[in-house]
């Protein structure tokens, strides 16, 4: 009778203890699996750092030129984001950052449109790009990275030839500039508005879901009835709108609408912070959040850096480095999951 | 088969009606009149060769491919189909061999995909897992948790939710193609036991699109060769057997290699 009660005894125990390391490993792969949190921990360790090396990285004036600068990088890396989970790419989103702002100055200088009207017409503008990159990638079954690399040439040319290769100044300021961009906060402002309403977008509504089964079984949801073209499509033109009117913002704040804004650097920067934040190359994973913090990751680190007096060939170094070690993990971090089951 | 009306277990009137139904991709006929019906509740097993056109006659009946002669007729109405929307709008449901689902998303959110729950613009989550619990509950299927990422299920949990979508999406008729592709035999038992529950509790018409047909012979009420374009046996089970059907496939397989040779 004792015998088996303590028999029983031990297997409980041995039970419960199987059950308690279940439950650390289910708690530590869940912690791996929610790819914001370690990337929080790399942001604020990156602060923590950069902050102990030089006194006025967290000053008042930093925090302003950090948050200005990762204004553009935090919004087209959350646009980006919801293109790429849909499995497509969009390499021109840099130019139409570029495009929409001379749209507008000369829809407004050359046209003679009142100024809102003039940010419309810009917009419009991009959103045709974006629509243009869908219906090419989609119904001629063109691969994205082939179309937005045409695209990004064309609107390339474009930028430079519309306004015969110099910047221009932007017009005179007014309450609508001040809130686009002029004034001090306003674009942080404007993208943490973007950013909350796509991340809503991508975890709440039917669009987002739908973006996730494009990208995750193109075939499958077709199956299901979902319009994967119309998701597509959707996509691009949100990417290529969120890309031009960030490039309008950042050209109110700094007066000047630069035909150049629209280098290789900016999307592919947004490009790595998308998937530095988590988000699959091949579509169905990521989050909005998660390229986000990304995006601040890679502004954290340049804004760092250029405080510490190190170059920017440096930071290119370092950049690839992140990525490539972001990479690794990733895949190192799958092949686990995998074998957890 | 020149409308040689087989009795089967199921009485009642045909749901699914096709006549000479034939379908031509370029210059290879596929289809080259196809006649098949399927009665109120009852279980077809359509069976055939690989390349017999089992797939292209399934994709014919769901509206995903046009058929380029004969008719479908649902309910005695002839049917012109257009899109696979329209008849699953007709309440033909499929369930294809790739499944359909999305691994990245949970079992509740490929449940309800495209037909999802919300309030107002948003997904209404809450209400979704309660609807899937309910549903897996009824149907017997038995998974970890409606929250899972469908990539870390079973194949046959898989499949499970596949065929539970399609019967709650108002399926008046589930065509399921291959429902035991690359299951092994416990896996393959889940799926059975569905079948023939839907079956016997909820009278659902159903064709069964398999290869291997002596695993679900038992679950079957009829069965139907598909070969040369044709439907070229129709018998009910009770009528035939596993061995007869061995015989019909090696004996082609027989005049094959004598031809080859």
């Amino acid at each position: 009778m004792s015998e088996t009660t303590g028999e029983s005894a031990t297997r409980e125990t041995a039970e419960a203890g199987t059950q308690e390391r279940g439950l650390v490993v289910r708690l530590l792969s869940g912690l791996i699996r929610v790819r914001e949190v370690s990337i929080l921990v790399v942001l604020v360790a990156l602060a923590l750092y950069f902050q102990a090396v030089n006194s006025a990285f967290l000053s008042p004036q930093n925090l302003l030129s950090l948050a200005q600068f990762a204004v553009p990088y935090v919004v087209i890396a959350s646009a980006l984001c919801l293109l790429l989970i849909c499995g497509e790419l969009d390499l021109s989103v840099g130019q139409s950052f570029a495009f929409a702002p001379i749209v507008m100055y000369l829809a407004y200088d050359k046209l003679f449109l009142v100024l809102p009207l003039a940010v419309v017409v810009g917009l419009l503008a991009v959103a045709v790009v974006g629509l243009i990159n869908g219906l090419i990638t989609v119904y001629l079954g063109v691969s994205s990275l082939i179309t937005t690399l045409g695209m990004f040439f064309l609107l390339a040319g474009l930028n430079v030839t519309l306004t015969g290769g110099f910047p221009a100044t932007t017009p005179d300021p007014s309450s609508l500039t001040q809130a686009l961009g002029e004034s001090a906060w306003s674009g942080t402002v404007w993208a943490l508005l973007i950013i909350a309403t796509l991340q809503l977008v991508l975890a709440r509504t039917r669009w987002g879901l739908h973006t996730y089964a494009t990208g995750g079984n193109p075939l499958g949801a077709r199956e299901a009835g979902v319009s994967i073209a119309r998701i597509k499509i959707g996509n691009f033109i949100l990417c290529g709108m969120l890309g031009g009117f960030v490039g309008i913002i950042e050209a109110f704040r700094i007066n000047s609408i630069d035909p150049l804004a629209g280098g290789p650097d900016i999307v592919l920067l947004c490009i790595a912070s998308a998937v530095i934040g988590g988000t699959a190359l091949l579509g169905g994973v990521g989050t909005v959040t998660g390229a986000f913090l990304g995006a601040l990751v890679l502004t954290v680190l340049r804004n760092g850096f250029t405080l510490q007096g190190i170059s920017a060939y440096t930071f290119n170094i370092i950049l690839g480095a992140a990525i490539l070690v972001a990479m690794i993990l990733n895949v190192y971090v799958a092949r686990l999951r995998g074998a957890g089951r | 088969m020149e409308n040689g009306q087989a009795n089967g277990s199921a009485n009642g009137q045909d749901f699914l009606r096709v006549e000479d139904v034939v379908k031509r991709f370029g210059a290879i006929s596929v289809l080259k009149g196809v006649d098949l019906h399927v009665r109120e509740g009852e279980v077809l097993g359509l069976i055939g060769d690989n390349g017999a056109g089992k797939s292209t006659l399934l994709k014919t009946i769901t509206g995903f491919h046009r058929p380029d002669g004969g008719r479908i007729l649902i309910e005695g109405d002839e049917v012109n189909l257009r899109s696979v929307s329209q008849a699953r709008a007709l309440g033909i449901q499929t369930v294809y061999q790739d499944l359909a689902l999305v691994n990245e998303l949970s079992v509740f959110h490929n449940m309800f995909l495209n037909s999802e729950m919300t309030v107002g613009p948003f997904l209404n989550n809450r209400k979704m897992k309660e609807k899937t619990a309910q549903y897996m509950a009824d149907m017997g299927v038995n998974i970890p948790s409606i929250d899972t990422e469908v990539a870390s299920l079973s194949g046959g949990q898989r499949q499970a939710i596949a065929v539970a979508r399609a019967v709650y999406s108002d399926a008046k008729m589930l065509l399921l193609d291959e429902p035991l592709a690359a299951m092994g035999a416990k896996e393959g038992a889940l799926i059975l036991d569905l079948i023939q529950r839907l079956k016997d509790e909820r009278g659902i018409p159903m064709i069964l699109i398999v290869h291997n047909y002596a695993q679900v012979f038992d679950v079957c009420d009829r069965i139907n060769l598909l070969r040369n374009g044709r439907i070229e046996y129709d018998k009910p089970v009770a009528d035939s057997s596993v061995e007869e059907l061995t015989e019909l496939v090696v004996s082609e397989y027989r005049k094959a290699r004598e031809t080859g040779n």
